[in-house]
This record gives C-alpha cells, sequence and structure tokens, in this order.
C-alpha cells in the first residue's frame, strides 16, 4: 500500500490520476497533461512534491557534517541562500541529487528525492556521526507546495508578506500563508520561475486552498507528476534514475562543477578524484527530432551505419517546442551539436541531431 | 460513458458493426483507454489494404508518457485509416467513440466481443 499525500483528499476532489512514485500515491495528472504542462509554461501550475524527502541537519557541527557528508561546499552558503548538489559513495556513483537550504548559522534543510529519501537519511546520519550534528527526518510531517509558472510571482505575492524581489532564485525566507508557518524559496523543477513552499503536514490542504483561491485570476492550474517530468526534461535538468545513477559518477553526467576538491576530505573525494576523467569517453547532449514519435528512455542511439553509439535517459515530444526531444548519452566525439545521429524507435531509425542543452530556455 | 451500440473487447478497444455496409466493422479505443494513457500525441494505423489478425498488434498509441500496441480487435483487410487522427492525435482523447475512430476492416464475421453491460463491469472492476 502507497503512502498517501496530506494532500490526497484535495486531490481526489480535483478528479486526480494517481500514480505511485517511489512508494507514494501522487497525483499524476488532474486534466490533460499537456494543458498543465502550457499552463507552467505560460501562465502558473500548482504542484504536490510531498513525497520528496526533507531532512533537518542542525548543530554547531552542521556545516562541517554536510562539508563531509555531500561534494558541494555547503559552509560557504549564507544564510537564507540554497545550493544544488549531490551525495555519493565511497566509490564516487551518485546516491542522490540535492538542494540543501542554509536557513540558519547551524541549521540546513537537505531535500532528497523521493526515491532515494531512505538512503540519503540513512548515510547523512552515518557520516554526521563524528560531528556535533543532528540529523532528523522531517519528511512525514513536511508538506511541499510548488508555485511555478511566470504568473507564480503573482499568486505568491498574493498570499504572503514576503519581499519577493529581494527573494532570488535558490534563496529562501520564512513567511506566513493564511497564518500558516512557511519556508518559502525560489527554486523549482520546471525552467520557470518559481517557488516552493514548505509547510506543516496538516496545514498542507489550508495553503493549498489559498493558493488556487489567489490562483484563479492568474489562470493556475493544479499540475501533476506527468507535466513535471515533460517539464524538467524541455529545461534540461536531469533526473536521478534517468540521467543520474549510483553507476556514474557527477562527472560522468557532466555535471562535475558541483564537486568542489578544494575543500577538506569528503565522502567519495579519493574515487572522484581518480574517475574524473572516467566519463570522457560518453558525454550527456540533447536530441532534437522531427515528426512525432518521441525516444524513450534506454532506447539506442545509433550512426548511420546502425551502429549503437549511445543510449536515451529520458524522451518525449515536447508540448512546448512541438517536436521530440531527448537526452542521452553518446560517445564523445558525436556529442558536438550539429551531429547527425538516429534513435532507434522500436525498430525503426528515426534521425536526430545533437543540440545543446537546454531545449527550452524561458525568456529573461 | 459505454455507449449501447457498440462491442468491446478486453484491450479497451470499440468495435461497431453498423450493417451499413456489411462485412466492415469500425474498431477505436474506449474513452476508458484515452483516459488511461493521458494526453495522445501521436498515432501510427496500419496500411490501407494489410491483412490485420486478432489479437496482433497493427498499430501504436503514443502518449506523453507511455506508449501501447494497438491491438487488432477483428481478422481482415484494412479498408480504410482515420487521416485526421494521425494529424490530431488529441481526438483520440476528446471524441475516441467518434470523430477519434482509428480503422475500419472488411471481415469475414467479428469474433465474440463483449457487450457494453460485460464491458462497462470489466473497467468498473479495474
Amino acid at each position: 500500500m502507497s503512502r498517501p499525500s496530506p494532500l490526497q483528499a484535495v486531490h481526489a476532489e480535483l478528479g486526480a490520476t494517481f500514480t505511485d512514485f517511489a512508494g507514494w500515491s501522487m497525483p499524476l495528472r488532474y486534466g490533460s497533461e499537456l494543458a498543465e504542462h502550457k499552463a507552467v509554461r505560460e501562465a502558473v501550475g500548482l504542484f504536490d512534491l510531498s513525497h520528496m524527502g526533507e531532512i533537518a541537519v542542525t548543530g554547531a557541527g552542521a556545516a562541517a557534517a554536510l562539508d563531509h557528508a555531500l561534494v558541494g561546499n555547503l559552509s560557504g552558503v549564507k544564510v537564507g541562500r540554497a545550493r544544488y548538489t549531490m551525495i555519493c559513495a565511497e566509490d564516487g556513483g551518485v546516491l542522490d541529487d540535492l538542494v540543501v537550504y542554509r536557513l540558519a548559522d547551524e541549521e540546513y534543510l537537505v531535500v532528497a528525492n523521493a526515491s532515494n529519501a531512505a538512503t540519503v537519511l540513512a548515510e547523512l546520519t552515518a557520516r554526521a556521526g563524528d560531528f556535533d550534528a543532528t540529523v532528523t527526518d522531517r519528511s512525514a510531517d513536511t508538506a511541499l507546495i510548488a508555485v511555478q509558472g511566470p504568473n507564480a510571482v503573482h499568486v505568491v505575492g498574493a498570499v504572503c508578506d514576503a519581499d519577493l524581489d529581494a527573494l532570488k532564485y535558490y534563496a529562501s525566507v520564512r513567511t506566513s500563508v493564511d497564518g500558516v508557518d512557511t519556508l518559502l524559496a525560489r527554486t523549482g523543477y520546471t525552467g520557470e520561475d518559481g517557488f516552493e513552499l514548505y509547510v506543516a503536514a496538516d496545514r498542507a490542504e489550508q495553503v493549498w486552498r489559498v493558493v488556487t483561491e489567489a490562483g484563479k485570476e492568474h489562470g493556475l492550474l493544479p499540475a501533476g507528476l506527468a507535466c513535471r517530468d515533460t517539464l524538467r526534461l524541455e529545461a534540461g535538468m536531469p533526473l536521478y534514475g534517468n540521467e543520474l545513477t549510483a553507476e556514474m559518477t557527477p562527472f560522468d553526467a557532466g555535471l562535475g562543477r558541483v564537486v568542489k576538491f578544494e575543500k577538506d576530505e569528503f565522502v567519495g573525494r579519493a574515487a572522484l578524484d581518480r574517475r574524473k576523467d572516467d566519463g570522457a569517453g560518453r558525454k550527456l547532449v540533447g536530441l532534437k527530432g522531427s515528426g512525432r514519435r518521441a525516444a524513450r528512455h534506454g532506447y539506442p542511439v545509433v550512426d548511420a551505419n546502425g551502429t549503437a553509439v549511445g543510449e536515451v535517459t529520458s524522451g518525449v515530444l515536447s508540448p512546448t517546442l512541438g517536436y521530440p526531444i531527448a537526452m542521452a548519452y553518446v560517445a564523445t566525439e558525436l556529442a558536438e551539436p550539429g551531429t547527425a545521429l538516429a534513435v532507434d524507435v522500436r525498430g525503426s531509425a528515426q534521425p536526430v541531431e545533437v543540440v545543446a542543452l537546454p531545449f527550452y530556455k524561458r525568456e529573461a | 460513458m459505454t455507449p449501447q451500440h457498440l462491442r468491446y473487447t478486453d484491450q479497451h478497444e470499440w468495435v461497431a458493426d453498423t450493417g451499413e455496409i456489411p462485412g466492415v466493422a469500425t474498431f477505436g479505443v474506449t474513452a476508458y483507454a484515452a483516459d488511461a494513457l493521458g494526453d495522445v500525441v501521436y498515432v501510427q494505423l496500419p496500411e490501407v489494404g494489410a491483412r490485420i489478425t486478432e489479437g496482433e498488434a497493427c498499430g501504436e498509441i503514443e502518449s506523453t508518457k507511455s506508449v501501447s500496441d494497438l491491438f487488432a480487435p477483428v481478422t481482415g483487410e484494412v479498408l480504410a485509416v482515420n487521416d485526421a487522427v494521425v494529424d490530431k492525435p488529441e481526438l483520440v482523447n476528446t471524441d475516441p467513440f467518434g470523430d477519434g475512430w482509428l480503422v475500419k476492416v472488411r471481415h469475414a464475421g467479428l469474433p465474440e466481443l463483449l457487450d457494453p453491460q460485460a464491458y462497462a463491469a470489466l473497467t468498473e472492476e479495474a
């Protein structure tokens, strides 16, 4: 039996189709996922992301513990800011990609993917053992509501007093929404401007309804996980399990910039130093197709002779762009934008062109 | 929700044998199937003139999140396919029993199919 979101009743009321995701029952879509995708690109979408794992790391040694446990320089993050980072195994393999918020000098919030939340909690707890730091799982009592899209600023501005002009991308502030204590962050996974609201699970429904009401005049639609995936793919953002796995290092995924060798010892350092050039044989690229047939996770990428030269990690017919897009690992010599390749779509070679990521970038 | 003048398969296809043209049936997918698929974005249908065999894949339906085979509910020769659906796959979602029809087949007899009550019972269980 999968775990219900604290917003389960609201989703049911809205007629959501549910999907089982990492042990949670979450809304896949409410109506048309294409309409939800479009709402996020052109107006605003409201997501329940309560399946994400929230882990608090607190104490005088919290910063040092995270510097040891993660590949990034978390002690260097200013209070009120957030950082995209990763947690690696001793062998350098990626255990999860994370967003870490520094809420106070001695207080961090680590947000993990639902599928890896238990692993991240266990590893953080073990790795913090020698530090003056406490690791607390807050997932069960925390709901995460995301408001994403060009109109998100108007909707969020209408429900709280926070100074949104001052709230930069990857920054957070404590505020109140309809009397509910809220950690408001300008983060997201859609390629649009947007906000994420961390609230107590037992107040989530109230916050959801207040945001929904404020969103009425701004074209807000509730949006499910189906469009979350197509939005992040258009924005060229990696998904753990697709672009990132425990078999690869951050360098293999082209995300070596998150690894900070200049800091002290951290878990995975030796292996990452050794493996940082291993992935040089292949590269994560964007593929642009024509027609309507999308390549999917696991499909082979082939050259003109039909020889396999890579593998698709994610693919979809882009709702915004109207043509098929995919991310794939391909041989480095074929990774230059403009290179003509093909994807084997269930026995039929569909021509694709290597393009730079992201596929979609919002106008500044 | 389940039109009474149609017959159904447990693969969530509908079959119309109107009798207007003897031995010709039209088929498509049900509203239940369309809803389960999500927004349909690509439909591949058999060639006109092709032989299709009951229970075997004769095309594909892709939504944003999934790829599904289209199974022939009847054996016969393809007389026509719905080009409008190829151009506008969303017709499968908006009008699955009407403008979203998929294939017309000349057949030598329909197999045993579910009546509307049996099909409705099947989807209620699911």
